[in-house]
C-alpha cells in the first residue's frame, strides 16, 4: 500500500473516530446540564444514571476498560441504586407522580 | 427480618414524623417560594466560572507534548510485580499503599453510615413476580462473572474493585427483590466481611515489611502473584460487602 | 498519529473541564441536598475524564525494521492516572452513600433538605 493510500485510509477513519467523539461529547454534556438543570428530581436522578452509562463508553473511547467496567458497575450501577433509594425514604417520599408538589421539588 | 414488616414499621414512623414535625406546608412547588440566587449574582457565578474554564484549558493547552508518562517506568518493571496487566500492577503492586488507604475510606464511609442511624426497608414497594424470580437467573451468572473479572485482573481489564461491585449488585438486587440479608448474618457476618479487605492487605503488608530485606507493602517477587491474588479476593468480599450496606442505609 | 492523539486528549480534557464548571455552577447554585450530591459527582466524574485525556497522550515512536520506516505506535495508556481514577470512583461512591444517609437523616431530624434552616422548607 502507498504512502498515501495509507494516509487516505487513516484520514477516512479519523473521520468516523471524531465524529463518535464528537456525539459522545454531546451526550454527555447534554446529560449532565439536563441532569443538573431538571426541576423534577425523579428525572434528575434517571437522567444521573444515563450519564453514567454514556460516561462508560468514554471511558472505552480512551482506552481505559478497568475505569469503564468500573464505572458502568459502580457509577451508574450502584450510584444510581443509592439515589433512587433515598428518593424513596426522604419523607415524603419523592415519586415521579404528576401533581406538582410530588415531582420531587424539595 | 422480613421486608413486609419492616416496610410496614417503616411507613408507621414516616406517616408519625410527618404529624410531628409540625405545620410544614407541603403545598404544590409553584406556591414555595423559589428561594435561588438572584439573576445577577447567578450570571456573575457564571462568568467567574467561565475564566475558570478558560485558566484550566489554557493549562491543559500547554502541557508538554509528548507527554512524559509513566507507562515506560511501569513497562520496566512489570514483570516483577507478579501481573501483567499494568493497572492491576500499580494498583496492587506499585502504589499499594493508595488501595489500601481506599479500603479504609470504604470502611469509614460504611462506620459513618451505620452510626447515623438504622437500616430502611429495602424497596418502596412489594416486588412484583418478574423482580421476585429475577435473582434466580442473574445472581448465579453475576457470581461467575465476579469470579471471572477476579481471575482476569492479573491479564486483562478486570480485577478487585470490579468484581466487588458486581457483588454489592448482587446484594442489592437481592434486597430489592424481597430477599434481604437473614438475622443470622447481620450480626458478625457482615462486620467480618466488611473488615476482611482492609484487615488482610494491612496484614500481608505488615508481614511483607516484617520479612529480612522487605519494606511495608513490598511483595517479594517470587510471591507476588498469589499475594495479589489473597488480597484482591478479601477486597472483593470488602467491596461487596460494603456497597450492598451502603445500599441498606443504616446498621442492620 | 501523534497529532491526532493529542488532539484527541485535549479534547477530551476540555470536556472534562466543562463538565467539572458544569458541575460546580450547580453545586453552588442549588439549594436542595440531592441536587448537590447531583452535581458533586458530576464534578468528580468531570475531573476523571480530565485525567483519563491527560494520559492518552503517551505516543511512542516504534523503531522500525530496515526496510519500513519508523512508525508512531500509540502506546498503552499511563496505567498511573488509571488507577489514580480508578481508585477515585470508589471512594466518589462511598462519600455518596455517607452523604445520601446524611441527607436521609437530616429529613428525618429537622424536616428539611437544605442546609440554611429559613423557614419555607
Amino acid at each position: 500500500m502507498g504512502k498515501s493510500e495509507a494516509d487516505r485510509a487513516m484520514a477516512g477513519l479519523n473521520l468516523i473516530e471524531w465524529a463518535l467523539d464528537a456525539v459522545l461529547a454531546l451526550l454527555v454534556l447534554g446529560l449532565a446540564l439536563a441532569a443538573l438543570s431538571t426541576p423534577a428530581l425523579f428525572r434528575a436522578v434517571v437522567l444521573f444514571i444515563a450519564f453514567g452509562l454514556m460516561l462508560a463508553l468514554v471511558w472505552a473511547r480512551l482506552h481505559a476498560v478497568d475505569i469503564a467496567l468500573a464505572e458502568m458497575a459502580i457509577g451508574a450501577g450502584v450510584t444510581g441504586a443509592l439515589l433512587l433509594a433515598t428518593l424513596l425514604r426522604l419523607e415524603p417520599p419523592i415519586g415521579r407522580g404528576g401533581e406538582p408538589g410530588d415531582a420531587g421539588d424539595d | 427480618m422480613p421486608a413486609t414488616t419492616e416496610m410496614g414499621s417503616g411507613r408507621d414512623r414516616r406517616g408519625a414524623s410527618r404529624r410531628e414535625s409540625g405545620g410544614q406546608a407541603r403545598g404544590p412547588a409553584s406556591a414555595r417560594p423559589r428561594r435561588e440566587l438572584p439573576l445577577a449574582a447567578r450570571v456573575l457565578l457564571g462568568l467567574l466560572l467561565l475564566a475558570l474554564f478558560c485558566a484550566l484549558a489554557l493549562a491543559v493547552l500547554s502541557l508538554p507534548s509528548p507527554a512524559p508518562g509513566l507507562s515506560a517506568a511501569v513497562a520496566a518493571r512489570l514483570d516483577e510485580s507478579g501481573v501483567s496487566h499494568p493497572v492491576t500492577a500499580v494498583l496492587l503492586n506499585f502504589r499499594a499503599y493508595d488501595t489500601l488507604l481506599e479500603l479504609t475510606v470504604l470502611l469509614l464511609a460504611l462506620i459513618g453510615t451505620w452510626s447515623v442511624g438504622t437500616a430502611h426497608g429495602c424497596a418502596g414497594s412489594p416486588p412484583g413476580p418478574l423482580l421476585r424470580q429475577l435473582p434466580r437467573l442473574l445472581v448465579p451468572l453475576m457470581v461467575l462473572v465476579a469470579g471471572y473479572l477476579l481471575w482476569a485482573g492479573a491479564h486483562a481489564p478486570g480485577g478487585a474493585f470490579q468484581a466487588g461491585s458486581l457483588l454489592g449488585g448482587i446484594g442489592i438486587l437481592l434486597c430489592l427483590s424481597g430477599r434481604p440479608l437473614p438475622r443470622w448474618a447481620q450480626g458478625w457476618p457482615v462486620r467480618l466481611l466488611a473488615l476482611a479487605g482492609v484487615t488482610v492487605f494491612a496484614a500481608l503488608g505488615a508481614g511483607a515489611g516484617a520479612l529480612p530485606g522487605g519494606a511495608l507493602l513490598a511483595w517479594p517477587p517470587g510471591w507476588a502473584k498469589a499475594l495479589i491474588l489473597a488480597v484482591e479476593l478479601a477486597a472483593m468480599l470488602s467491596i461487596g460487602a460494603i456497597l450492598a450496606a451502603l445500599f441498606a442505609g443504616g446498621r442492620p | 498519529m501523534m497529532d491526532l492523539l493529542w488532539t484527541q486528549a485535549v479534547f477530551w480534557a476540555l470536556v472534562g473541564i466543562a463538565l467539572l464548571v458544569i458541575g460546580l455552577y450547580a453545586l453552588i447554585v442549588h439549594a436542595h441536598l440531592l441536587r448537590k450530591v447531583l452535581a458533586l459527582n458530576i464534578m468528580s466524574s468531570g475531573v476523571f475524564v480530565l485525567f483519563i485525556a491527560l494520559a492518552r497522550r503517551a505516543p511512542r515512536e516504534a523503531a522500525g525494521g530496515a526496510d519500513a520506516p519508523a512508525q508512531v505506535v500509540p502506546a498503552p495508556p499511563d496505567p498511573v492516572p488509571q488507577a489514580m481514577v480508578l481508585t477515585g470512583i470508589v471512594v466518589a461512591v462511598a462519600a455518596t452513600g455517607l452523604l445520601l444517609a446524611l441527607i436521609v437523616r437530616l429529613r428525618s431530624v429537622a424536616g428539611r433538605t437544605t442546609l440554611d434552616n429559613r423557614a419555607d422548607d
